[in-house]
């Protein structure tokens, strides 16, 4: 296969950013006034950025991203359906510029999943109990750690139960060796010229 | 015997180049790539750093339309913002080296990418279409499967033409029934989008079929699709017939001659087999809908316009409480009356000329109240065109509303055009999550006859009123 492009996703022990809401969509993420960028990093600053900041600019202090115990998070918790809305990769450059590397929702928008993915951003989906059972734990712990290990595709939350969580072989892969989706088309150029000829494209 | 096949899978199946298998994805080709400038310059940037060329320049059409200003200052669109302008540029000059056709700025065939992509001809029945843009679910209005992708995604079409994908899982939306007079496509959708939930498409493709998504015409068909994201579906689709055919003949790039007859022949075998089945099934009567608008901060929060907003007073902490906070709206309050400060009418969803017919079908002889800002802005400048060859803008302007240049405009809120915050706008888009239109803007989506209604009242009126 084709050589790496990024960092290979090592294992990840971590507190978490808590924001526990159903349906977070992409104009939240990184609103769409921040879009007329022509470079992919430094986007992090503009991460949620109409929850973060007060209408002066200054940051929320009820807001999680702000919290002490965020400081150097690398995992962000939230709730059902996350990432809907735009297709923006703009949302996981931001997460990744900020420091997230794993997202833990009950459901993910598809474009969303894929998209971060191709950045380094691992999204977990577990059920909708472990989803509140780890809510409740990290408000009455916010540093509470969570690992994540992707080669056992393992979850252990941080009251230490566990639990495996699924994830596409492709992207685990691409995930796991550091390498992009580029490489392997590039490398499947002879049969799509082949196809382009038999099927008159 | 052939296995019965749905639309989608007929679609999928004569573009994929190689299969999947457990441990990777399908490779699927892509007939027309569509690119403008806010999800583009970073996949460029990524070609440029691994020495790749744009494979087929002749599937790749490009336009300028997310931060483009839509007012004309003395005949000269002028973009006020820095970064915005560095980025319509930086289009133009990947366009140029790449070969890539652009309908920039001062072109009177640009417009918004979906839009100008079907009044083209360029979207035709059986493609596989793809844009850096999650509406692009709109072109399966024509039985395309049309998607939205990613900017590493925009880099791996460019680059080849082709993109990695799982199979999505098919679901069937069957609308029986009629739609009443007063109630539109954008209603249809906005009552599907409240009964699934805008989550409720995740991973599948939706084919829109019955009675009354055969009844409607092709701008009601792709407003419909259009919106297919917002259930979070992966596209809509639905079967091309007579309705969709007529509407593309003689199109700019639809095939001409014997090779039209033979194009048509081919777009009829596509529609969805009598046994073939679906993986999901939803049905609706379209009898029972009323014009529908949203009350909330996502598109599946919409009610009848003359219903109630749902929700209890005793719980704070839900995403419907969030909501009505945002919104500065109650449990149990009729949106009837609600005043409106800002209307808008456009976007990918509903700037085509029918959807400003529908608008100046009422507007017509009446005025936008004096309380109220109201803005039209065409789906392209072909719209544009066309419409002022009817005098619409002329009844737009009477009623006191603002006529302007082609974009995505206010249903984005990138180029300038923005709802002040607090303040509540009617608007004909696809999205009212927080911000969206603006900082602290309160979005109700509707169709454009409520969008109307409601510039005339000054505040959130039924269409059916004025009828």
């Amino acid at each position: 296969m084709n050589a790496p492009v990024s960092t290979p996703w090592k294992p990840l022990a971590s507190q978490a950013v808590l924001i526990p809401r159903d349906d977070i969509d992409t104009d939240q993420i990184i609103p769409a006034r921040f879009l007329t960028t022509t470079s992919r990093s430094g986007l992090g600053r503009h991460l949620f950025a109409d929850w973060r900041y007060d209408a002066a600019g200054a940051p929320r202090r009820d807001f999680a991203l702000n919290a002490v115990a965020s400081d150097g998070a690398e995992i962000l918790v939230a709730g059902r359906n996350f990432g809907c809305g735009s297709s923006r990769e703009h949302a996981p450059w931001a997460l990744s510029d900020w420091g997230i590397r794993a997202v833990v929702a009950s459901s993910f928008a598809d474009i969303f999943r894929s998209n971060a993915h191709k950045n380094g951003v691992l999204t977990i989906a577990v059920d909708d109990a472990a989803l509140a059972a780890l809510h409740a734990s990290l408000l009455s712990q916010p540093d509470g750690r969570i690992t994540v290990e992707l080669a056992k595709q393992v979850i252990t939350m941080p009251d230490g139960t566990s639990g495996w969580f699924s994830v596409d072989p492709f992207s685990k892969r691409c995930l796991l060796d550091g390498v992009d989706e580029l490489g392997a088309l590039l490398a499947d150029l002879p049969t799509i010229e082949a196809w382009e000829a038999a099927c008159d494209r | 015997m052939t296995v019965p096949r749905t639309l989608f899978e007929k679609v999928w199946n004569a573009h994929v180049v190689r299969e999947g298998t457990a441990d990777s994805p399908s490779v699927l080709y892509v007939d027309l790539h569509l690119v403008h400038e806010v999800t583009s310059p970073q996949a460029f940037t990524v070609l440029r750093e691994r020495g790749l060329r744009v494979r087929r320049p002749d599937r790749t059409v490009a336009t300028m339309d997310h931060s483009t200003p839509t007012l004309a200052v003395a005949g000269q669109l002028v973009v006020s913002d820095a970064a915005a302008g560095r980025q319509l540029e930086t289009l133009a000059v990947n366009c140029t080296e790449h070969r890539i056709p652009l309908y920039g700025m001062g072109d009177e065939r640009r417009g918004i990418v979906h839009v100008i992509g079907p009044e083209l001809g360029r979207t035709q029945p059986g493609m596989t279409i793809v844009c850096g843009d999650s509406h692009t679910s709109t072109h399966g209005a024509f039985g395309a499967l049309a998607f939205g992708i990613g900017t590493s995604e925009v880099g791996h079409v460019l680059a080849t033409q082709c993109l990695l994908q799982s199979r999505p899982k098919t679901m069937q939306v069957l609308v029986h029934g009629v739609l009443s007079p007063g109630v539109s496509a954008k209603d249809l959708i906005l009552a599907i989008i409240a009964q699934i939930g805008v989550g409720g498409g995740t991973g599948h493709v939706i084919e829109y079929r019955g009675e009354a998504v055969r009844a409607l015409d092709m701008e009601g068909r792709m407003t419909v699709c259009n919106m297919s994201i917002e259930a979070g579906a992966r596209a809509g689709m639905i079967a091309p017939d007579d309705v969709t055919f007529a509407w593309l003949k003689e199109r700019e790039y639809a095939p001409r001659g014997t090779t039209w007859e033979r194009a048509v022949a081919h777009w009829r075998t596509l529609a969805t087999d009598d046994d073939a089945t679906f993986d999901r099934t939803v049905t609706i009567d379209a009898s029972t809908l009323s014009p529908m608008i949203t009350w909330g901060t996502n598109p599946g929060m919409a009610i009848p316009i003359d219903g109630a907003i749902p929700g209890e007073t005793a719980s704070t902490d839900s995403a419907a409480d969030r909501a009505r906070a945002y919104m500065g709206l109650a449990p149990g309050q009729q949106l009837l009356g609600q005043p409106v400060d800002v209307v808008f009418v456009g976007s990918c969803t509903n700037g085509r000329l029918d959807d400003l017919r529908a608008a100046a079908s009422l507007l017509k002889g009446r005025r936008v109240a004096s309380t109220t800002r109201m803005l039209v802005v065409p789906g392209s400048q072909r719209v544009k065109r066309e419409a002022e060859r009817e005098g619409l803008h002329e009844i737009f302007r009477e009623a006191g509303a603002e006529w302007r240049e082609s974009g995505c405009s206010m249903c984005i809120a990138m180029n300038g055009d923005t709802v002040g915050a607090g303040q509540y706008s009617v608007s004909t888009s696809n999205r009212n999550f927080e911000g969206r239109q603006g900082k602290g803007a309160r979005t109700l989506l509707a169709s454009p006859l409520t969008a109307a209604a409601s510039a005339i009242a000054g505040a959130v009126a039924d269409p059916r009123s004025l009828l």
